[in-house]
Formats: structure tokens, sequence, C-alpha cells
């Protein structure tokens, strides 16, 4: 099981990448467990200063954009 | 590696392609609005519809361009080394980094709050912090490739520069003030963690993704907002009879400056629905001072982003902020409508 947590305080940019990631790991088959960390004092504990953040397995992946679908699922694989 | 060359490739095909269009935009303009179809000219209708035909392109011209640039540009400055140059910072020396990294610096309203913790975590004093705070967004590249296109470069520069002038001051006298009693006690416990991002090299290939990412997303979000501020201008240009805004907005109405600020606060709009309105206001006798102050005060203070800070600052700080802030642009408004 890959854990994915999503960070941001709800920006409309947040909601979109956690969208696309769900519809990522349907799609390729990929058992995830999705959290929003949406307190400000845990999203500092990543490290950010641009949301939203991509956690992946407790790795900060992203921060600030919204990243390719190719690197999101590489991710998602564990590479 | 091919995938790269060519992308370059492309750019530097395109851009002569761009330089013809813009260059010829007005006789474009011209040949497709009288030639084609052949409406008479001199009509304030025709004024109108020339003018919108003529500015929606050479704008959305002009902020491709430079959105591309600056999302290059941008891919330089991460907010984690704007921090590192601005940690060791004194007043006022970090205050002038702090505005112009402000400029360059991905930012969004949306992060101010991590990037406010992320910053005061690190050491950096809050009246540098507040330098980058003004400056970020209110010296953005939609705001200057409409001043640009619509104004012209002097107008670009003044408020540019103004504008910078505004944040460096302000967060000087911020830091001096000592006012860090009025940020919210828990943002001094914030234990942040570092993220541990190996330093990868982005290559070029990827900057120019990046500037192409800028594009579609900022050109995709405000090209609305651009035409119908422009159809607007353009209404006002057509048949709103000259020196209507002398009386109203004029350099002789003293008042006006600080009522156009007070009106620009609580306003939110982005810069792209507003600066079209204001040019054609401008033509019709409104005095750049005025202008420019109402400009700032939009842009520059937004009522939701002072919302936001709320959650780590407390009232006293928030209103010295949008109070300096505001005083500042005042001061701009009268000095331009002195000079000019």
């Amino acid at each position: 099981m890959v854990s994915v947590k999503i960070l941001g305080t709800g920006c409309n940019k947040c909601k979109a990448l956690e969208k696309k990631v769900r519809e990522l790991a349907t799609r390729n088959n990929i058992d995830a467990e999705f959290t929003k960390v949406t307190e400000i004092e845990d999203i500092m504990k990543y490290g950010i200063m641009m949301t939203p953040g991509l956690v992946i397995n407790e790795q900060v992946k992203s921060y600030g954009i919204i990243p390719k679908e190719e690197e999101i699922i590489n991710w998602l694989k564990g590479n | 590696m091919n995938t790269a060359k060519s992308k370059i490739l492309i750019l530097v095909l395109l851009f002569p392609l761009w330089l013809l269009l813009y260059l010829n935009l007005e006789s474009i303009t011209d040949l497709l609005i009288f030639s084609l179809i052949g409406i008479t000219p001199k009509t304030h209708l025709t004024d109108a519809i020339w003018f919108f035909v003529f500015e929606v392109p050479k704008v959305l011209l002009l902020l491709t361009l430079i959105v591309f640039v600056v999302g290059i540009i941008r891919t330089y400055f991460s907010p984690e080394r704007t921090r590192k140059i601005l940690g060791g910072k004194k007043l006022f020396v970090g205050n002038v980094f702090a505005s112009m990294l402000g400029i360059v610096t991905p930012f969004c309203s949306c992060s101010a709050i991590p990037l406010f913790l992320g910053f005061i975590e690190s050491g950096v004093p809050l009246g540098v912090t507040f330098s980058f705070l003004i400056a970020a967004p209110m010296i953005n590249e939609v705001a200057l490739v409409l001043l640009f296109g619509l104004f012209g470069w002097k107008t670009a520069l003044l408020y540019m520069s103004t504008g910078l002038i505004i944040a460096m001051l302000s967060g000087y006298i911020i830091g001096r003030l000592k006012l860090e009693k009025y940020v919210e006690p828990w943002v001094y416990q914030v234990k942040a963690g570092h993220l541990e991002l190996e330093e990868e090299k982005i290559s070029f290939s990827q900057r120019i993704s990046s500037g192409i990412d800028a594009v579609k997303e900022i050109v995709s979000k405000v090209w609305i907002y651009i035409v119908i501020g422009i159809a607007v201008g353009a209404g006002i240009h057509g048949y709103v009879p000259e020196n209507f805004m002398a009386g109203l907005m004029g350099k002789d109405a003293w008042w006006s400056v600080p009522v156009a600020v007070l009106l620009g606060v609580p306003m939110y709009s982005n810069a792209a629905g507003i600066i079209p309105i204001v040019q054609a206001l401008l033509e019709k006798g409104a005095s750049l001072g005025t202008v420019l102050a109402f400009m700032m005060a939009v842009i520059g203070l937004s009522l939701p982003e002072t919302i936001i800070l709320r959650k780590v600052l407390k009232l006293q700080l928030i209103f010295a902020f949008v109070g300096i802030v505001a005083v500042g642009i005042i001061v701009v408004g009268y000095l331009f409508n002195l000079i000019y």
C-alpha cells in the first residue's frame, strides 16, 4: 500500500492535484491510501513553502506545482 | 536530448512569427476593420471596435512572451534559495533584497502562510519577510505586461520602481517598529521540517517546459479578464467624453488619491481586469498619480490575502501593515500628480 499525502489548506490547485493522483492510482491499479493534510503546522513539518505538496511514502515529491502524469505514476510505483 | 533540441528549434521559429504579428498588428487591425468588415471610420462605435480588436491580441501576445520568459527565470529562484539569501541579511539591505526577490520568486497568495512561516522559522527578520510579501503580489508579470502594453514602458517602469520602494520602506518600517509581539505566538514555535531535496540539476529543456507550463496556467486563467477589461475600456474609449474624469480623478481633485486607495484596498480584482479600464479612464482626464495609486491599492493590498494572514498575525500588525503600505501608495500618488 502506497501512502499518499496531499498538503494544502484547500486551494484550487490542491484539489486538482488530489483528483489527478487519485485518478492515476485507480487507472494504474495502485493501492493507495490518501490523506489530506490541511493543518498548517502539520504542513510545515514537511518543510515546504509552497502548496500543494505531494508526499508519497513520507517523502516530499513535489510542491507548488501539479507534476506531470508520468512523474506521479513513477512515484506511485515507488521509482 | 532530441526533444530538447526540437523544443528550442520550435521556439526559435515561433519568435519571428510573434514579432511579425506584433509589429504589424496595427495594419492588420486596419485591414480587418476597414477593408474586410468595411465600417465607416471615425464613429464612436468604430473607435471602440478598433480599440478592442487592436488591444486584445496585442496584450495577449505580450503576455504570452513575458509569462514564458518569467516562467523560465523563476526556475532559477526557488523559495528555499530566496530564504537562504535573506537569512543572514540585516534590516534595510535585507529589505532591498527581499523586495527584488519578491518579483522573481514564484509566489501565489495561497502560499503566503507557508512562505511566511518558512521565512520566520529560519530566521528571516519580520520586516524583511514583509518586504517580500508586499513586493511579490504587487509587482507581478501580468500587471507589468498590461501596463507596458496599454500605458507604455515609462508607466510600467514607474509602477515597478515605486512598487519596489514601497515594499522596501514598508518592510523596513515594520522591522524598525519591532512588531514581532503582534505575530501569533504559535508561529515562533513551529518546528518546520527541513526539506532535503537533492539539488537536482534542472536541464534547460525542463526550464523551457516550465515556461510553457506558466503560459498555459496563467494565460488560460487571465485571458477572459483581459478581454472583458479591454471591452469595458473600449466602451469608455469610444463613448465617454474627453475630460470626463478630470473633475473626479483629475489633478485638481486633491482628495482623489486617498479615495482611490480607500476604494482600491477592499476591491479584489486581478490586474488583468482592472488595468484596461483604468487606462481608458486615464485617457479621459484622470491623472496618472491617482490611477497608479488606485492600481497599486487594488493589486498590492488584497482583502483575501489579508484575511489569510490573520492566521499568523494579530490584528494590530495587520492594520499596521495595511496602513503603512496604504500611506506609501498615497504618497506615490501625490508625487506623480505633482510631477506630471
